[in-house]
């Protein structure tokens, strides 16, 4: 799950991160308000989505006094904003952040990730701030410090120093400074079960001291059980709402742009599935994952998401049943036959745990437009067949 | 022969009387696996499925003799669980639950490799050996007894795979699914050597997908270490990047752990990579006659 900039600043803060002051607005008239109380002398004005590449997209923008502030929130708040992280349909900017202007002298990047190769918190940092940071590793890796920390020892002063000496800081005071940010980092990292944390840039004052101007913050979903206040900071408004409706019958669905609707049981297999797709020279509308525990309603729901989507012009049903009871899945179908009004051909596959009583349950249900395909090779080849009208 | 597991492993479940541990329990008993008690807090002494249950898995393992923990715990308990069996000395524990926090399989992977305790899993079917030994949630009755080992992220994949495989007349020594977590136990490089010396196992079947680099680890130690014939699948070569697809693990991260990637580094180590999961039964055949 991940969070607005604004919400990262909020946590930061609590950890004694520093960070500028700001206040988060939903209106132009707040956001002239907030700016007063601010104080000036210039304030940033922010589009908050959750999407990197703002800046460049015009969603941040400097204002030098409040008719700016009041004139800059007008252009933002409303608009859809595009950047190479939003898709070419951009996102809907409904959110402000007017934060306090900071004496810059100079940007760096500081992340903390999990490295999946060591298995454990990886400390990321360059003098590269402000830039994508994946093009900084692709042609100057060299000015990338990784430091991994292993949380059985916790932030070490080593650490703190292969971090310092890594990023050429000579100053003392500064030195002790970047410790201390990246340390309380970490802290938070670990405590709230964060799965990243990216700080793009991490701003040295004229003073030495560093703050971070920017905060994006990924959270570990499995752990958002034990973690209620993160938990509390999800915007749904931000995510896909095919996504959050399918979420709520445990489906994993992700939309894709093709035209052969997808229902498979497990990740693997739908990956898989709408690879087959593909090489047989059809499109894959979309990933849908039923799971473990589908039954008669979740396939319906499966059904009627699929279907929302105008572009669909086949759905391919391909079960392998583990778990999963192709006898349940086949009764599924011919539910959401009922519910909704499947209006193009459904090519079924089921193999596994009584696929046999599927069949049979399928045979006798006498559902125009069903197709059955008797392996992943000949359903998938009979969708691409169905999509193109043949 | 097989690798890891075999009708004489003395297997225990951690989650025993719980509802899922129940059922899965039952269905590996039926299979034919040596399962010789259980472990649920304050339940021990009853008996259940026919066997022991034990308040603590040290107590579990004293009186059983088990090497091999099947772990059914709810997520928030997995840690804790992993690092248990460890210290109660079991061997492997065989991870099946979904939706562990990140953090603590870290930290619970650290301690049972301080331990010497393999770990398979989380969010994985289990392990199989064909028709001796099934630890795990895989139907049974796909996984005729055979010469080919299979290695899978996925678990209806392991089913595809393996049922395939079958169709075409050949069998499965043991079958793995390590699981689509981004932490792991055992994955291809561990596995990958078991099967090279496992003197049944005459062809290798591995299944990956997007996410991480382990495919490409893979690549490496097959060019130098495997001998035997690997047919691969890589799944995701047409998921969009930056979207977790289903697996925790499964995201492409900007230009970092695509399908392609990892397909060109398994050809260029020699593996024969197939498009779709629907032609891995007619690769091995043609590897093998």
């Amino acid at each position: 799950m991940n969070i607005h900039e604004y919400q990262a600043k909020q946590i930061f803060a609590k950890y004694d991160v520093p960070v500028p002051k700001g206040i988060m607005v939903e209106s132009v008239k707040d956001a002239v308000i907030a700016a007063q109380e601010l104080g000036g002398p210039v304030w940033v004005v922010k589009a908050q989505i959750h999407a990197g590449g703002r800046g460049l997209g015009g969603g941040v923008k400097l204002a030098k006094n409040l008719d700016e502030v009041e004139a800059l929130a007008n252009e933002i708040l409303g608009m859809t904003l595009v950047t190479h992280q939003t898709g070419p349909e951009g996102k809907l900017v409904q959110k402000l952040y007017i934060e306090d202007g900071a004496d810059i002298q100079s940007e760096l990047y500081l992340s903390v990730v999990l490295d999946r190769k060591l298995e454990m918190p990886l400390i990321m940092a360059s003098t590269e701030g402000g830039m994508n940071i994946e093009d900084v590793a692709e042609n100057t890796p060299e000015l990338i410090v990784t430091v991994p920390v292993d949380p059985a020892i916790g932030f070490q002063g080593f650490h703190g120093r292969e971090l310092a000496f890594g990023l050429g800081i000579t100053d003392k005071a500064e030195q002790k400074n970047i410790i201390t940010f990246a340390q309380k980092l970490f802290k938070l990292y670990m405590e709230l079960d964060a799965e990243m944390i990216e700080i793009n840039p991490l701003v040295k004052t004229g003073k030495g001291e560093f703050i971070a101007l920017d905060g994006k913050m990924g959270f570990d979903n499995s752990a958002l059980g034990r973690q209620p206040e993160i938990a509390a900071m999800r915007d749904l408004t931000e995510e896909d709402p095919d996504e959050v409706e399918a979420a709520k019958y445990g489906l994993s669905y992700v939309a894709l742009d093709g035209e052969i609707g997808c229902m498979v049981n497990g990740a693997g297999l739908a990956m898989g599935t709408m690879d087959t797709i593909n090489h047989m020279g059809g499109t894959p509308a979309n990933f849908l994952d039923v799971g473990g525990s589908a039954n008669a309603e979740t396939v319906a729901k499966g059904f009627e998401i699929i279907l929302k989507n105008p572009n669909v012009k086949a759905i391919f049903v391909n079960i392998f049943g583990g778990i999963v009871r192709c006898d349940r899945i086949a009764n599924g179908i011919i539910e959401a036959t009922k519910i909704t009004d499947v209006n193009v051909p459904v090519i079924v596959r089921l193999d596994g745990t009584n696929a046999p009583e599927a069949a049979e349950i399928l045979k006798n249900a006498n559902i125009a437009n069903l197709i059955v395909g008797d392996d992943l090779g000949d359903g998938a080849a009979k969708a691409v067949a169905a999509a193109k009208g043949n | 022969m097989s690798i890891l597991v075999n009708k004489d492993t003395k297997v225990i479940v951690q989650g025993f009387t719980g509802k899922e541990g129940s059922f899965h329990a039952e269905q590996c008993i039926d299979y034919g696996t040596n399962i010789v008690g259980g472990v649920t807090p304050n339940k021990g002494g009853q008996t259940h499925l026919g066997q022991p249950v034990f308040n603590t898995v040290a107590e579990a393992v004293k009186a059983t003799g088990a090497t091999v923990s099947m772990i059914f715990v709810p997520p928030a308990f997995v840690g804790d669980a992993v690092m248990e069996a460890a210290e109660a000395g079991i061997e492997l524990a065989v991870i099946i639950t979904e939706g562990a926090p990140v953090k603590d399989m870290q930290a619970a992977k650290a301690h049972a490799t301080k331990h010497g305790m393999m770990t398979i899993g989380p969010n994985c079917p289990g392990v199989i050996t064909a028709e001796e030994c099934k630890i795990g949630i895989m139907p049974g009755m796909i996984f005729k007894k055979g010469n080919i080992g299979l290695i899978s992220k996925s678990g209806t994949l392991t089913y595809e795979g393996a049922n395939q495989v079958c169709n075409e007349g050949y069998g499965i020594t043991t079958a793995v699914g390590i699981g689509g977590d981004p932490i792991i136990g055992l994955s291809y490089n561990q596995i990958l050597p078991m099967f090279e010396a496992d003197p049944d196992t005459e062809c290798i079947v591995m299944i990956g997908e997007i996410g991480g680099d382990l495919e490409i680890q893979a690549a490496k130690l097959i060019k130098e270490q495997i001998t035997k014939p690997v047919v691969a699948f890589i799944a995701g070569q047409t998921a969009p990047k930056g979207k977790t697809m289903g697996h925790a693990g499964a995201i492409v991260s900007g230009s970092a752990g695509t399908a392609k990637e990892k397909m060109e580094a398994l050809e260029a180590a020699g593996v024969k990579v197939v498009v779709s999961p629907a032609e891995i039964g007619k690769a091995v055949k043609e590897l093998l006659s």
